[in-house]
């Protein structure tokens, strides 16, 4: 018994891992893209990051950033790479979730979905509070 | 200087940082913020921003050579997760209302502890003792091969280790870093979990952490993509290189030299601080 878990959960782990790997990769080929098209636009325009200005409203929101990703700015599309990297460990607490209950381990079905909707929280939800 | 200089300037830069911390196990993103704000004088928030993106993709991109040898506990990172994620919502809230220069100083300070504590070694043996109720209730036991098999451990300080776990979470969502240092130690030397298990567990939270806060630098408008795409990219490729040349290189005069630098930024970024540079 506790040796069939511990086999489910290495397997797991390198499902995980490869999960991870993917996201990662798929991330950094948007942003790739994402970075020719912005340089080839504005390549010869000053760069100045030395005051915080916050940035334009297209680029904060999920919605905001696929949105403009697909007018095809360089910058919504590196933004929306980045958008997939910051998602790409939601993925994986996702996964877990499935994988604990598989396992039929409820009390971390329980502390993988707290630590999911903290997740989820900060990426849909923080601008309804704070 | 244009965009395409710059560009190109941090993402060298990146990729150097990517490339020691690969080298040397020591967490390049912890050089990425002072090298923004103090070299390329990049405002401490856009830094920190793109410092936690690169945190994502450098912890997501390694997971999987941590995981193969079997040796990270899904259960003991799941469980601290709580607290991490947590403890990272408070330091991305807190990163807003403290000062930057506040956040300057915590930074180099923290800088001056990585260093001190890089260079300890800590010999412990496995005792014997009893398991700790609470840490069996919670199924944070486990096992991990080695040379001569199979060897099983035990948890202990629950509490302890939970409470560490989410200072180390809030400092990851204050300062853009992972924290991997504060979250091994929680592990190895609070909780009594063996070395290698803390190691590899850590650096399998440090990408989940991170993105707590991410969620939240993104919707603050911190997260600007000219800027975390050289540096996400360069880091990304700086440290791949690394774990390429990780068994060729003799990494003890390495660690040395970068214990040095990280001791000169943490003072740079204390002393800049204090006199309102930053």
């Amino acid at each position: 018994m506790r040796n069939s878990s511990k086999w489910t959960d290495q397997r797991f782990e390198e499902l995980i891992a490869n999960l991870l790997r993917t996201g990662v990769l798929l991330s950094a080929t948007v942003v790739f893209i994402g970075a020719i098209t912005y340089l080839v636009r504005h390549g010869f325009s000053p760069a100045d990051y030395r005051v915080f200005r916050s940035e334009p409203d297209e680029l904060k929101s999920a919605q905001g950033i696929v949105r403009y990703a697909f007018q095809q700015h360089g910058r919504g599309l590196i933004q929306l790479g980045l958008l997939l990297l910051i998602a790409t460990p939601v993925a994986r607490v996702t996964f877990s979730v499935f994988g604990f209950a598989k396992e039929r381990d409820w009390m971390y079905v329980g502390f993988t979905l707290i630590v999911l909707v903290v997740l989820l929280y900060s990426l849909f939800g923080s601008f309804l509070i704070a | 200087m244009n965009v395409l200089e710059f560009t190109f300037l941090v993402c060298v830069g990146s990729m150097l940082a990517g490339l020691l911390g690969a080298l040397t196990g020591l967490g390049g993103g912890v050089v990425l913020v002072p090298l923004l704000t103090i070299f390329f004088k990049v405002d401490l928030h856009y830094a920190i921003g793109a410092s936690l993106v690169s945190v994502i993709a450098t912890s997501s991109g390694a997971a999987a050579s941590y995981v193969k040898e079997g040796f990270s506990n899904i259960r003991i990172g799941m469980f601290l997760e709580i607290a991490t994620t947590l403890g990272a919502l408070l330091g991305a809230f807190l990163t807003a209302k403290v000062p930057t220069s506040a956040i300057a100083i915590i930074f180099g300070s923290v800088l001056l502890y990585s260093a001190y504590v890089s260079r300890r070694t800590r010999p412990r043996s496995l005792g014997d003792d009893p398991p700790d109720p609470l840490a069996t209730r919670l199924r944070l036991n486990g096992d991990f091969p080695t040379t001569e098999g199979i060897r099983h451990y035990n948890v202990y300080r629950v509490p302890t280790g939970f409470s560490f776990m989410f200072g180390a979470g809030a400092l990851s969502g204050l300062l853009g870093i992972g924290s991997g240092a504060v979250k091994v130690l929680a592990m190895d030397q609070a909780m009594r979990v063996p070395f290698k298990v803390s190691t590899t567990t850590s650096n399998f939270m440090i990408g989940v952490t991170a993105a707590a806060s991410a969620g939240i630098y993104l919707s603050r408008g911190y997260i600007d993509p000219g800027l975390s795409m050289p540096v996400m990219l360069g880091v990304l490729a700086g440290s791949l290189i690394g774990t390429r040349l990780l068994v060729k290189t003799e990494t003890k005069q390495l660690r040395l030299v970068f214990s040095i630098v990280i001791v000169l930024l943490g003072l740079q970024m204390i002393y800049q601080g204090i006199a309102g540079k930053i």
